[in-house]
Order: structure tokens, then C-alpha cells, then sequence
């Protein structure tokens, strides 16, 4: 029987968030501390001809372009962004110069001055020429996929920007230390910093520190952002000799940070008249920004999720990411998924209507099974739950009898069927070769990995991984705060792989102590042999091949599956759609920590009907003319319904104890549920956020066929 | 802000009676983390949308980011450190998953602590209305207050409502 595996326990940092005694960015000071700001360009597309700073005796502290020692770059996948724009501005709140005072308020409010010679920008990603990336699958030929249907269903989908609105903003302090820099910082990749800053300051690996402080929500946003940041304060604290706090207020932050790809998603179906799908052609066009930051793995995921969790034996996804003169959008939990899963989702229940056939029933005789095959060439293995949680979510949320009951008035019910991969994308985990260590202390154990805790419950699932391995108590681990002088890469914080891939490196490293611990406790073997510590890095599991080229193998180690239920209420007079209930039925294999997993299905769920109803990023020459929460409107207390959350468990073989991971998922399927529910309605809405303006356009859906039951 | 305009404020913090020199306008929540030291309080917004500034005045939720210090003259102001850790809710949230990230916690407690003992559901969802968290969906939160309250808490049913 496990001891801490799937038990309740106490998360590590619960105690001192409920106190207040946490410590965030903000709360932190050192002597002789600067105040930072960004200076940042109003146009979006241009060049910069001059800038105008206070003079010298005013007691600023300027960083531009010719103050990087290293390369003006935010090194990541195509080091294409600058860290500060140098003469040419290709989006709104592009960073141009970074301006420093010990007086925070002098620093906030000095004026600089900025002439531009404005270009033409271009917003459209349907205009775009600048492709950053483009992905194709083909299996089969759907030319005789299509010969064969009876039916052809064509649709096109679209998904709007979404702010992450993590509830502490993007912060930083630089701190130089004799021959290079220290960085405190509110993120989620410790390494990826410390990447992106060896590169900008031309510093060696070992003279540059990257430390996590306790970080108030990411979402993605602090993946890519922080890199970009910590640069600007990093360039201050050089210049100056001092130590630099450059911590965003909301407005800033959500006016210049990374937001979700917004997408459009065009699907063509072939069906036969008893429901099977023949042929499947998707095409995804994505808007990436200004720069590429993350945008080629973003599409990658969207296109490897784009057929929804179904079978077919021809399909052909096509997808591209392109450049417009908007900030650049970046990681989001889900990462292309939630784009294209939309579509398919609300695509699936568009078929199910014009077959006149049930959506569930729709569903299950299609739904990817054990054995089947992906778009990838995949083979299934016996944990795809595809039909395990349909049921579970139908049969739980009385799904057959609500619909029926709830026709023709004002309540509505709909349903999603999702997948997520969980890990790095196709040979993403063989490329990052993490690392993770675990030692043995006269109290128990340590654990050394750069994942970092962002309220996800990383320090107690990995710590009730290693207590089950060790067999020692669970309070008896610690684990400590990632600080790249003193943790190895344990790869980035992000793509639900810190309980399955990092989590998995750590029961290695705990097996191993474990035999060698023999009968003697932690205690007993450190004062007889001294310190011990053991460290493993990334073995792929049997048979996962994969290839970048042909977009061929398997996309993921394993797949999360699950099903949400929506049920939603509209006003008839002011149209508003609220949603009344969700039933949420998972498999994350193996839950380790159930309260933890049950929050994060919980949390995402919450964004997900954010995204699907309210959330609206309103663009007006190319920024965020909504950068302020009174009218970016994220779900309270009073907009979030009652949630049904159920865990069916279908290990994977070569996960810690079963595990998979859980993060992104639950967010991939909150939009599809609540717009299959406003169709019950009889609205069309094929756009989100779903907002009553959204929903007063909506054509009602023509002449339904009696659903077949 | 300049020291030729600051002022005396007296007010009780926590308990204890204090006197400041501080501009009698600055934001109080600026007074708590810079001039008393008491980074417990959150800073979200700045604009009193969020609620992670929560304090209570005279035992009233209110948003520190935006009251002037001047508006707490002579009233009692306390703060996520005053419950000392030893408040019920602040075991609840930390045992029951009232907390992820735990940005939003500080405030929500706060808000949470006006509501009294036993709150029902639905006083638990308007009383926290003003107070965003991103992370929990609000259920973790609402389990953690009802593993709070006194037994036979009156919060047990769970209606949930749509906005009236």
C-alpha cells in the first residue's frame, strides 16, 4: 500500500502562503536598491529616431541598445527579438531603453522623450508574409477518405488572444555580484534565464545566477516573459553597480507581456451516414506577434491535437504560425491545444447535428481506443481512456436527460471529449537530457531539480514521490528552492512534464538511494558513510521514436483523456450565457497528490470558461486597449459554477507509480463544452469568447434533424 | 511623495497603537508593505479589482490599494499577519487546498475572516467576490472555509447560482 502516493498530505508551502510569510518578488529589498522602468514604443511598427533622457545630474541610471555587452538578443528558439528594440519597432510596447532611480516615484513617472518615423504595420495574420513556422501530418490520403463519405462537413473556428492574469505580475531583481549577475525572480524556467542572459551580458555559464523566488501564478506567462525582463534589470545592475527592482504594474503587465495565440482553424470531414469519419483535413493559422519566441512548438502541439481524440484512417493537418505587428504571444497552459480542440469539439458536435445523430454516440464510435492509431502513427497503448471518461461524464452529469428536458428554453448542456500530451513534443525530452538529483541528509532527503513550484504543488508531489521511493516520511523530504548555483537542469517548468518526466527522474534517483540505504535509515548511512546524492537525467521509454522531419512516431509519452460537461443558463433580455455546473471527468494515470490535481482541474476548468465567455483581449492599433482588469473580465467567485471533479485512473507503464501529467489539460476543454451548450440552445457561435455582442450576431441553427437516439 | 507634506497618522495595527510620518495620501497598502513592513499584504492591480490588498478596517474588507492612510486615522487596521497563524482559516487553507499559488491568499483570508463563522455558500461567494484568484476555480477555497467554520457549519449545501 502506498504511504504518500495518492494520500492526502499537507503541501509543502501551504502554511507559510496562508500566513503571509511567502515571499514574493515584491517583498524582497537589498541595500542601495534601484527602481526600474521600461521605456516603450506607442507605435507598432516604425523606427525610433531619437529618445530624450533626463540629463545626467538628474541621478538616472539609462540602459539602450549600446549598453548590452553581449548579444541584443532574448536567446530562445530563433533569437529573432531584441531585448531592446534598436532603432526599429515591430510592435506596440516594444521595449526601447530602461530608465533607473533609487526613488521608486522618480523612476515611475520621469518623462522621456521619443520621436518615431511611423511605418505600416500589419495586423491581419491572413495578411501575414512572415511565416515563423509551418507543420504538416498526412496519413493515409484523404482524396479517398473523402470518396468514401457520405456527408461533408466544412467549418471554420476562431479563438481570440487571452491574457494569463496571473495574480502577481512579471517581476525581478538583478543583483551583480564581484564578476557577474545574480537574478531573484518570479518565473518559471530558472534555466531558460539563465540561457537567455549568459547570451545578452556575454558572461560564462558560471557567472550568472538564476534564483526562483515564491511565485504568484504563471500559466506560461512567466516561461518565455522572464528572460526578457530579467535582461533589462540585469543590463541596470551592470551599468550601475547596484542592485535593480523591475517589478510590472497590471497595466504594463498586461499590456506588454505574451498572451494566448490567437487562431483560426478551418476543418473539412468527411462522414459516412452511420457516423464513422472517412476523411479529416484541418488547416490552422496562428498569430505569433511581433517575434518568434515560442511560437513553432506552440503550433506543433495545436497541430498534433488539432483531429480532437479521434480515429481516422486519412487525415492532413497543415498549420502555420506568422508574424503581425502585435506584441508577441507566447506560452499558455495548453499551448496550441486549447485552439484546435476547440474547433474539433465544436466541429464534432456540428457533424453529430447535420448526420442527425446523437454527439455522444458520435463520439464513442470514434473515439482513439487502445491499439488505434493518432495522425502520428501512434499506437495507443492500453491506458487511452477516450471512452472510459464519456461515459463517466455522461452517465454522472444525467448528460441524455438534461438535453432533452432542456429543450427549447432557456437552459442549455454540452459536452467536450479532449486529449493532452503530456512531456516536451515529439523528441523535445531526448533534446532537453534533464537532470535531477536527489541526496540523503541526517534528516532524510533533498531534492535538487530547477522545477519550479508556481502553485502547482511541484515541492509536494515531488517530495511524496521521493518519500515513497525512500520509504522515509513524507515530512522528512525537503526540497529545495531552484537556484541554477546549486540545481541541476531539470528542464522548463512547463508542458505537464513535471510530475511525469522530472517526477520520474526523481523515484530513479530515490530506487537507487533506496538500495543502497539497505536497512539503515537516512540518518544512520549519512553518519556512517558520509553524504550521498544521486543524480539521473532522461532515458526516452522503450519504443518512443519520433521524427521532427516527417512529423511521423509518437508525439508524446503518453496522453491525458478526459470529458467536461457544461451546463449554462442564458438570459433572455441581456443574452449573457453563464455557466450553472461542470462535471469534469480525468485521467491523469496515477494521482499523486488528489487535492493538488484536483485544484489544478479545478483552476483550469475556471480559465477555460474565462476563455470561452468573458475574456476578451480588445486590440486597437495593434495593443491591448483593455489593460486593466475593470474591463479584461476574468471569472470571481460569482461567475464560476459548481464543479463535479472525478479522477479515472489508467496508469502509464513508464510514468512515477502511473502518473501522467495534469496541468494543461483541464484547461483544453472548458471553451468546446460551453459553446456545444449554447448550441443546444439552437445558437451557432463558432468564435470566442462567446460575449453577448458574439452571441446577438449568432445565426440560429437551421433546421436541426431530430437527434437519433 | 515629498517629506514636507507628510503627516502624523495614528492608528492600531494588529493590536498595536502606531504613529507614522507618512503623506497623508499615500496608498495604505504602500504604508503597510514600505513604511511598516508587512509584505503579507499583495499587490495585484492597483486599481481595487482584484482583492489581494484585502485588510480589514474597523473589521470591514476593504482594499488596501486604494484607501489613503489619512482615511485610517484612529481606526483599527488589521492585516494577514495579525491573525498570527493562529486564525482556523489559515490552517483550513493550507491543509485543504484554499491555496496554490498563494498570491491571492493573504487577501482572501482577510476577506474570508469578515464573513464571521459558518458562512452559507452563497454568503461565501458574494462576500468574495472582489477577490480574484486564478488558480483554485474558487472550490479549494470554498472547502477550505467550511473546513473552518465551527461544527455544524451552516456552509453545506452547495447551490451554486447564477448572479442575481
Amino acid at each position: 500500500m502506498p504511504r504518500f502516493v495518492g494520500r492526502h498530505v499537507i503541501r509543502k508551502d501551504g502554511y507559510s502562503k496562508a500566513t503571509g510569510h511567502a515571499r514574493y518578488l515584491d517583498d524582497l529589498s537589498f541595500p542601495g536598491l534601484l527602481y526600474a522602468r521600461t521605456i516603450r514604443s506607442t507605435i507598432a511598427a516604425g523606427r525610433v529616431v531619437s529618445l530624450q533622457f533626463p540629463p545626467a545630474s538628474a541621478g538616472f541610471t539609462v540602459v539602450v541598445p549600446e549598453d548590452i555587452p553581449g548579444r541584443n538578443t532574448v536567446a530562445l528558439i530563433q533569437d529573432d527579438q531584441p531585448c531592446l528594440a534598436d532603432g526599429v519597432v515591430h510592435h506596440a510596447a516594444e521595449p526601447l531603453a530602461i530608465i533607473a532611480h533609487e526613488d521608486a516615484e522618480r523612476a515611475r513617472t520621469v518623462e522621456v522623450g521619443v520621436t518615431y518615423a511611423p511605418g505600416t504595420p500589419n495586423f491581419d495574420p491572413q495578411q501575414s508574409r512572415r511565416v515563423f513556422k509551418d507543420v504538416a501530418i498526412h496519413k493515409g490520403r484523404t482524396s479517398d477518405g473523402f470518396r468514401q463519405a457520405d456527408l461533408i462537413v466544412e467549418g471554420e473556428y476562431r479563438t481570440g488572444h487571452q491574457e494569463h492574469l496571473y495574480i502577481e505580475p512579471n517581476g525581478v531583481i538583478a543583483v551583480p555580484a564581484d564578476d557577474g549577475i545574480t537574478i531573484y525572480g518570479s518565473l518559471q524556467c530558472p534555466y531558460y534565464v539563465h540561457h537567455a542572459l549568459c547570451a545578452l551580458l556575454g558572461l560564462p555559464a558560471s557567472r550568472v545566477r538564476v534564483v526562483q523566488t515564491e511565485t504568484g501564478g504563471g500559466f506560461g506567462g512567466k516561461e518565455d516573459y522572464p528572460s526578457i525582463i530579467a535582461g533589462h534589470a540585469a543590463l541596470v545592475a551592470l551599468k550601475s553597480g547596484r542592485p535593480v527592482k523591475l517589478v510590472y504594474d497590471r497595466s504594463e503587465d498586461m499590456l506588454a507581456t505574451t498572451k494566448r495565440h490567437p487562431a483560426i482553424v478551418r476543418h473539412r470531414t468527411g462522414v459516412t451516414k452511420d457516423g464513422r469519419l472517412t476523411a479529416i483535413e484541418i488547416d490552422v493559422l496562428m498569430d505569433g506577434g511581433a517575434y518568434c519566441t515560442l511560437s513553432p512548438v506552440v503550433l506543433s502541439r495545436g497541430v498534433l491535437h488539432a483531429t480532437g481524440p479521434y480515429r481516422c484512417d486519412h487525415v492532413s493537418v497543415t498549420g502555420r504560425v506568422v508574424m503581425t505587428n502585435t506584441p508577441p504571444n507566447g506560452a499558455f497552459r495548453g499551448f496550441g491545444a486549447p485552439q484546435t480542440l476547440f474547433a474539433a469539439e465544436v466541429h464534432m458536435d456540428r457533424i453529430a447535428e447535420q448526420l442527425g445523430v446523437d454527439p455522444v454516440r458520435l463520439r464513442e464510435k470514434n473515439l482513439l481506443r487502445p491499439g488505434d492509431t493518432t495522425a502520428t502513427g501512434q499506437v495507443l497503448g492500453e491506458d487511452a481512456a477516450a471512452l472510459d471518461v464519456l461515459r463517466e461524464a455522461v452517465t454522472r452529469s444525467d448528460y441524455a436527460r438534461k438535453r432533452r428536458a432542456w429543450r427549447g428554453t432557456h437552459k442549455g448542456i454540452g459536452l467536450s471529449l479532449f486529449f493532452h500530451g503530456a512531456g516536451f513534443t515529439g523528441s523535445g525530452e531526448v533534446k532537453l537530457q534533464s537532470k535531477a538529483t536527489v541526496e540523503l541528509t541526517p534528516d532524510g532527503a533533498r531534492i535538487r531539480v530547477a522545477s519550479t513550484d508556481i502553485g502547482q504543488g511541484q515541492r509536494t508531489v515531488h517530495a511524496q514521490i521521493v518519500a515513497e521511493a525512500l520509504g522515509i516520511p513524507y515530512d522528512d523530504v525537503d526540497v529545495i528552492i531552484p537556484d541554477t548555483s546549486l540545481v541541476p537542469d531539470s528542464g522548463p517548468t512547463v508542458a505537464s512534464r513535471t510530475t511525469m518526466v522530472v517526477g520520474g527522474l526523481l523515484k530513479r534517483c530515490a530506487d537507487d538511494l533506496r538500495t543502497t540505504l539497505g536497512r539503515l535509515t537516512p540518518r544512520e548511512y549519512v553518519r556512517r558513510h558520509g553524504p550521498i546524492a544521486v543524480t539521473k537525467q532522461y532515458e526516452p521509454p522503450p519504443g518512443l521514436v519520433w521524427d521532427d522531419e516527417t512529423y511521423r512516431g509518437s508525439a508524446y509519452g503518453s496522453y491525458g483523456w478526459a470529458c467536461d460537461v457544461v451546463e449554462v443558463e442564458q438570459d433572455p433580455v441581456t443574452l449573457e450565457v453563464r455557466p450553472t455546473k461542470v462535471t469534469a471527468v480525468s485521467d491523469i494515470g496515477t494521482v499523486i497528490f488528489p487535492l493538488g490535481a484536483r485544484g489544478q482541474v479545478e483552476g483550469g476548468t475556471a480559465q477555460g470558461l474565462g476563455y470561452a465567455l468573458t475574456e476578451e483581449v480588445v486590440m486597437r492599433d495593434g495593443a491591448m486597449a483593455n489593460a486593466q482588469l475593470t474591463n479584461y473580465i476574468v471569472p470571481t467567485t460569482l461567475d464560476t459554477p459548481a464543479m463535479d471533479v472525478v479522477f479515472v485512473e489508467r496508469p502509464y507503464a513508464h510514468g512515477p507509480y502511473g502518473a501522467k501529467g495534469v496541468g494543461e489539460m483541464p484547461f483544453d476543454g472548458a471553451a468546446p463544452a460551453v459553446v456545444n451548450a449554447i448550441r443546444s440552445l439552437g445558437l451557432d457561435v463558432r468564435e470566442i469568447p462567446a460575449t453577448p455582442e458574439r452571441l446577438m450576431d449568432a445565426p440560429a441553427i437551421a433546421a436541426r434533424k431530430g437527434t437519433r437516439r | 511623495m515629498s517629506r514636507t507634506t507628510q503627516k502624523a497618522v495614528a492608528f492600531e495595527l494588529n493590536g498595536e497603537p502606531v504613529t507614522l510620518r507618512v503623506h497623508p495620501l499615500k496608498r495604505l497598502l504602500e504604508v503597510l508593505r514600505d513604511d511598516c513592513g508587512l509584505t503579507g499584504t499583495k499587490e495585484g492591480c492597483g486599481e481595487g479589482e482584484c482583492g489581494a490588498c484585502t485588510v480589514l478596517v474597523d473589521g470591514v474588507a476593504v482594499n488596501a490599494c486604494l484607501v489613503p492612510v489619512a482615511q485610517v486615522a484612529g481606526a483599527t487596521v488589521l492585516t494577514i499577519e495579525g491573525l498570527q497563524g493562529r486564525h482556523p482559516l489559515q490552517r483550513a487553507f493550507a491543509e485543504h487546498g484554499g491555496a496554490q499559488c498563494g498570491i491571492c491568499t493573504p487577501g482572501m483570508i482577510m476577506a474570508a475572516a469578515a464573513l464571521g463563522p459558518a458562512p452559507t455558500l452563497d454568503e461565501v461567494r458574494t462576500g468574495l467576490a472582489g477577490n480574484i484568484c486564478r488558480c483554485t476555480g474558487y472550490e479549494g477555497i470554498y472547502r477550505a472555509i467550511r473546513k473552518a467554520g465551527p461544527r455544524g457549519s451552516k456552509a453545506k449545501a452547495r447551490t451554486p447560482r447564477s448572479r442575481s
